[in-house]
């Protein structure tokens, strides 16, 4: 359906992802979560994904590591090229040894991503063991200084405790350690923040945008939170329905978004300068994968729909430099000020 | 949510100079020894280990010793023979402390082997992919649906008279399917929790994760599933010996004392007595203990609230 036009040349990108493809076998028929996904990251870059729940960002995240298992399939024919190679066509062996030392992880849930049973010293060695095959005692050393790096106070006394006898902050700053303890190229941090205190999100943004210019990674922040791209990214791709709906710069997608999608989010966001009573809320929720609506897939939550959505898939159109849209009114440019106009009653 | 670890016991926001709790090794036994029942259970059961470990030197006559076969067989319990003797007028107390030897260290091997056996096809069907699984459970479920005393006898018709070693190995490898089954169900839950997802994606393979981040978490439920298969292997141990396909004459097995009863049961009550109330009593202690292991893995002994 999309053709993959990459905005920025794939030379340049640590990353570039090409027609990405996932689909689940269920009982209710073949659920396609990521269709059709393209995009690159630039070295250094933060790319910010965001969307609801349900709309393919996890499994995007996951499968840029192959972590996707049956009944979940990645298309054969999509590519994943990172640092001249597809990480698609690597063997089992040669994937380990991209994940957690070319391309880490950290995921949303800091109570359950650390194993109960261990020292959280223990979990940031055994990385380093896994990759280098270092001594115990070098690997421990290794993990104490990842500990301090990360924010923890006495860090020596820190690795010897159990995940439980410390705060879910501290935890996560724990897997943001053992993600970068290699140093890796690239950081997929999904939904890094969701399960903490306000306060607490703002330090942990802080530590990965400071350890980020510090290691000179990229980082590809998945949330469903526009506050935390807002802060935190330089581009964004929002997604929805298992599918990029717009992509932009941060600024540019906060001045001038253009799918309807994106307008509904932002229009969700509570702001300070806003004194409105009730946040406004896209009606409706995401049709199921297995299901997608032939035409454009925001079509029965869209204000503006009309007969063409129902009939055409919209591809992503060019709105301006590095600006794409997948809607229609791109293309109907009439239409759209006529739209602009009801909006601004 | 976070749910804790069978044998982890949740002490949130401990203070840094908190001494890490040894959860492996002092928690549950400290609270099986505070139990009343557990505790008697374990007492009786270092009692026969040291019956069976210093047989030679505790035993007052020679197991296989025959006096007088005639004079003095079937000699009720006396201060000379606190258990009486048997047929062949060996002293039925020695052969007791020679038998306690042979049965505990068959249950226990057995149970070792089926232990080890089970966990590690357990792991391999469970991480093994779907149609390895399919493969594997299939034949589990054929074995599970056999009597495992059945399955035994047709062994032992096939064999003949078995070693002691043989019989440990064949009561072992009877006695494996239902942990596997078990190890399968926890691996399978196990596998999708967040740190095995975290653990792969940083790069371990999956042996490694199924070694360091699952074993660990299936330490309580095989140490129950263990314990319950001792008392299990006791009983199949003493049924295969009175059966006379166990352990042979003239080694001494709870069993085949039990089996020399088994002519006079009112006359010789004490051949049938003394065995049948050890293994009752040792099982019954084993099934005890593997019960409040159970309800310590489950966290039912920790206060409310």
């Amino acid at each position: 359906m999309t053709a993959p036009s990459p905005i920025t040349p794939s030379q340049d990108a640590l990353i570039d992802v090409q027609n990405l493809r996932v689909a689940f076998s269920t009982p209710a028929g073949l659920a396609r979560a990521v269709d059709g996904v393209s995009f690159t990251i630039a070295p250094g870059e933060t790319l910010g994904m965001v969307g609801e729940s349900g709309c393919g960002k996890t499994v995007t995240g996951l499968s840029l590591l192959r972590l996707i298992e049956p009944p979940g399939l990645i298309d054969p024919t999509s590519r994943i090229l990172f640092e001249g190679r597809d990480l698609l066509r690597l063997s089992e062996r040669e994937i380990r040894r991209v994940r957690g030392r070319r391309i880490a992880m950290v995921f949303q849930e800091p109570m359950t991503a650390l194993n109960p049973v261990f020292t959280v010293g223990d979990q940031i060695a055994e990385v380093v063991r896994v990759h280098e095959g270092a001594t115990r005692r070098a690997a421990w050393q290794r993990a104490v200084e990842m500990l301090e790096r990360v924010g923890l106070s006495s860090p020596a006394d820190r690795a010897k405790q159990y995940p439980h006898q410390l705060s879910g902050g501290m935890r996560q700053r724990v897997l943001i350690g053992m993600a970068l303890v290699m140093r890796p190229a690239l950081l997929i941090a999904d939904e890094p923040t969701t399960a903490l205190d306000v306060t607490v999100q703002a330090q942990i943004l802080e530590l990965l945008r400071e350890l980020q210019r510090d290691f000179g990674m990229a980082v590809l922040l998945i949330t469903h939170d526009l506050g935390v791209i807002a802060e935190t990214a330089s581009r964004v791709l929002v997604m929805y329905g298992g599918e990029i709906v717009e992509e932009a710069s941060v600024d540019e997608l906060f001045a001038n978004a253009h799918h309807p999608y994106t307008q509904g989010l932002l229009a969700a966001m509570p702001r300070v300068d806003d004194r409105r009573e009730r946040l406004t809320t896209i009606p409706g929720t995401v049709p199921p994968p297995t299901a997608w609506p032939s035409g454009c897939r925001f079509r029965d939550r869209c204000p503006h729909a009309w007969d063409r959505t129902a009939r055409e898939h919209p591809d992503l159109f060019v709105v301006a430099d590095s600006h794409r849209s997948r809607c229609f009114l791109v293309q109907e440019p009439e239409r759209r000020r006529a739209v602009v106009a009801e909006q601004a009653e | 949510m976070h749910r804790p670890t069978p044998l982890s016991f949740d002490v949130a926001g401990a203070p840094l100079d908190a001494p890490a709790p040894d959860v492996w090794r002092a928690t549950p036994f400290r609270a099986l020894w505070r139990d009343g029942a557990a505790r008697a259970a374990l007492c009786l059961l270092v009692a026969l280990m040291l019956v069976a470990v210093f047989a030679p030197w505790l035993a007052p006559y020679d197991p296989g010793a025959q006096p007088d076969i005639i004079r003095l067989q079937y000699q009720p319990p006396s201060a000379a023979h606190p258990f009486g003797t048997d047929p062949y007028s060996r002293d039925v107390l020695s052969r007791m402390m020679y038998g306690t030897r042979v049965s505990l260290s068959i249950a226990i091997l057995a149970m070792l082997l089926s232990t080890f056996i089970g966990t590690a096809y357990g792991l391999l069907a469970a991480l093994g992919g779907r149609f390895t699984d399919a493969m594997l459970m299939r034949g589990v479920d054929t074995f599970l649906a056999i009597p495992r005393i059945l399955l035994l006898l047709g062994v032992v018709a096939l064999w003949g008279e078995l070693s002691v070693k043989a019989l440990i190995v064949v009561i072992g490898l009877s006695g494996w399917f239902a942990a596997a089954r078990l190890v399968r169900t926890l691996v399978l839950g196990l596998r999708e929790r967040d740190f095995v997802t975290a653990a792969r994606g940083l790069g371990a393979h999956t042996s490694f994760i199924a070694v360091r981040h699952i074993l660990p978490h299936l330490a309580s439920p095989i140490l129950v599933a263990a314990t319950f298969g001792v008392g299990a292997a006791l009983v199949i141990e003493a049924g295969l010996s009175f059966l006379g396909f166990g352990v042979a004459e003239p080694q001494a097995s709870w069993g085949n004392i039990l089996r020399e009863g088994q002519d006079r049961p009112l006359g010789a009550w004490w051949l049938s007595v003394v065995p049948g109330a050890a293994l009752v009593i040792t099982v019954l202690a084993v099934n005890v203990i593997a019960d409040r292991l159970r309800d310590i893995a489950s966290g039912r002994h920790l206060p409310r609230g």
